[in-house]
């Protein structure tokens, strides 16, 4: 198999990694700067859960070939907090109980996140229509959503 | 083999990946490799499909860092739009809302925010699904595709671009450039609408119409159904039943009986051929009554 290099900004600083073509996002992600935190759902698109930010947008990280993220800027779950101090849509998730078996988790304040830098103030039906590509299996959507509000409302 | 048993998780398929920069250079890899290739755009389709190996492809051809076939131009008399275009961007684009509504409200009704992303309006046509929501938008709009090859381009109109389910009009070296969409004519009004299980599920019938008024009766009517026969489709039977006639309820609603009387779809996992035929009465009349509606207000 042939082993390319690509060069990728993660979590803020420059990493390098020597990958295969059919290598996936998610697979990197996991198998050599070890960051566990996006996580493989259904691995068709249909669950959100390895949700990462790329160039600032969510997108899915199991449908992402490693290839194709080569010079560019890719955000996960732990690039979220800063100087030790959570990010206020990861506080508010905690605040409001809004994590339960907490798998779905990551994707969604991924997702929280690019919602609320595209839409500071999103109303309820916008936060749903939003988040609609992330399935949470616990069913703790009332939460969620109350914690993306509370995320937007702290915000302010 | 079923999504529920191929392994998700990796892509079992070995290729070879090219991410060319310009048109030409994709044309001459896919020209290269003819026949053993696979053209990637967002990948939601195509990489869902090489997991399940329904699909091995040796080369795979990146389209995504061609510049020239992501982006979205106002014409003299309608708006051209690259294959590449990202379906978000699409969704985002206050052209595309301003001047062909119908459009914008197919392509938000597409997936998730993470799939917009991804996935591209050249992919959502060349996936060739029954079922592709832009596609009976781009029916009802009468749109044109324009389809690339080292020989040249070619416009090929959208509905002799679907020849059957995973099936188009392209050949083995060319590949989608773009869409051509003409604005609406004065007058006019359209509406697309779907119905499926859940709102991120893949349609279980879905349909886009145009209706065009001139001193009070149809001069103009297009509509477009998807997920009713191996393509997306033009009802032209209701569309014909529609012209000259005044634009009345009980008029509406027998081009929705014709609609439906005229379709053949199929049983499958999603539905029966019953339902849908009864789901795309009611869908073709509510569709029809906006674009009414719309019309009138323009």
């Amino acid at each position: 198999m042939i082993v390319t290099r690509i060069e990728l900004t993660l979590n803020g600083r420059k990493r390098r990694f020597d990958i295969e073509a059919n290598e996936l996002l998610l697979n990197l992600l996991h198998e050599k700067p070890h960051l566990t935190g996006t996580k493989y759902g259904c691995g068709i698109g249909m669950c959100g859960a390895c949700t990462v930010l790329l160039d600032g947008e969510p997108v899915l990280s199991c449908l992402t070939l490693a290839a194709d993220v080569d010079g560019r800027e890719v955000r996960t779950i732990e690039g979220l907090a800063e100087g030790g101090k959570l990010d206020v849509v990861q506080q508010a998730f905690l605040e409001e109980g809004a994590v339960q078996c907490g798998f779905c988790t990551p994707g969604f304040i991924l997702a929280a996140k690019a919602l609320l830098k595209e839409n500071p103030q999103p109303s309820e039906e916008e936060i749903r229509e939003y988040l609609k590509g992330n399935s949470c299996r616990c069913t703790g959507y009332v939460n969620i959503v109350k914690a993306v509000k509370r995320a937007a409302e702290e915000s302010k | 083999m079923s999504i529920n048993k191929a392994n998700t998780h990796i892509l079992p398929v070995e290729f070879k990946y090219y991410a060319p920069t310009s048109l030409d250079e994709a044309l001459q890899l896919l020209s290269e490799h003819r026949g053993d290739s696979a053209i990637l755009a967002g990948g939601t389709d195509l990489l869902v499909k090489m997991k399940q190996r329904l699909v091995e492809p040796r080369h795979v051809i990146n389209i995504k860092h061609i510049g020239e076939l992501s982006s979205i131009e106002e014409r003299q008399d309608g708006i051209y739009i690259g294959a590449a275009t990202k379906l978000r961007a699409v969704e985002k684009s206050e052209m595309i809302k301003e001047k062909v509504p119908v459009l914008q409200e197919a392509v938000r009704s597409i997936g998730s925010v993470q799939i917009r992303n991804m996935a591209t309006i050249g992919g959502n046509l060349c996936n060739a699904s029954p079922a592709a929501d832009s596609a009976v938008a781009l029916l009802a709009l009468g749109s044109e595709t324009i389809i690339a090859s080292l020989e040249g381009l070619r416009d090929v109109r959208i509905e002799a671009f679907f020849t059957g389910p995973g099936t188009t009009a392209l050949g083995k070296n060319e590949l989608l450039a773009g869409l051509f969409v003409p604005y609406l004519p004065e007058g006019c009004g359209t509406s697309f609408m779907k119905t499926g299980r859940t709102s991120l599920d893949i349609a279980t019938v879905n349909t886009a119409t145009l209706v065009r008024l001139r001193n009070g009766v149809i001069s103009e009517c297009r509509i477009a159904l998807g997920a009713v026969a191996p393509t997306p489709i033009r009802v032209w039977e209701a569309e014909g039943f529609l012209k000259g006639k005044k634009p009345s309820d009980e008029v509406l609603g027998e081009a929705a009986r014709i609609a439906a009387e005229c379709i053949r779809p199929i049983t499958d996992i999603r539905a029966t051929a019953e339902y849908r035929k009864e789901v795309s009465k009611a869908l073709v009349m509510d569709s029809l009554a906006r674009a009414r509606k719309r019309g009138l207000k323009r």
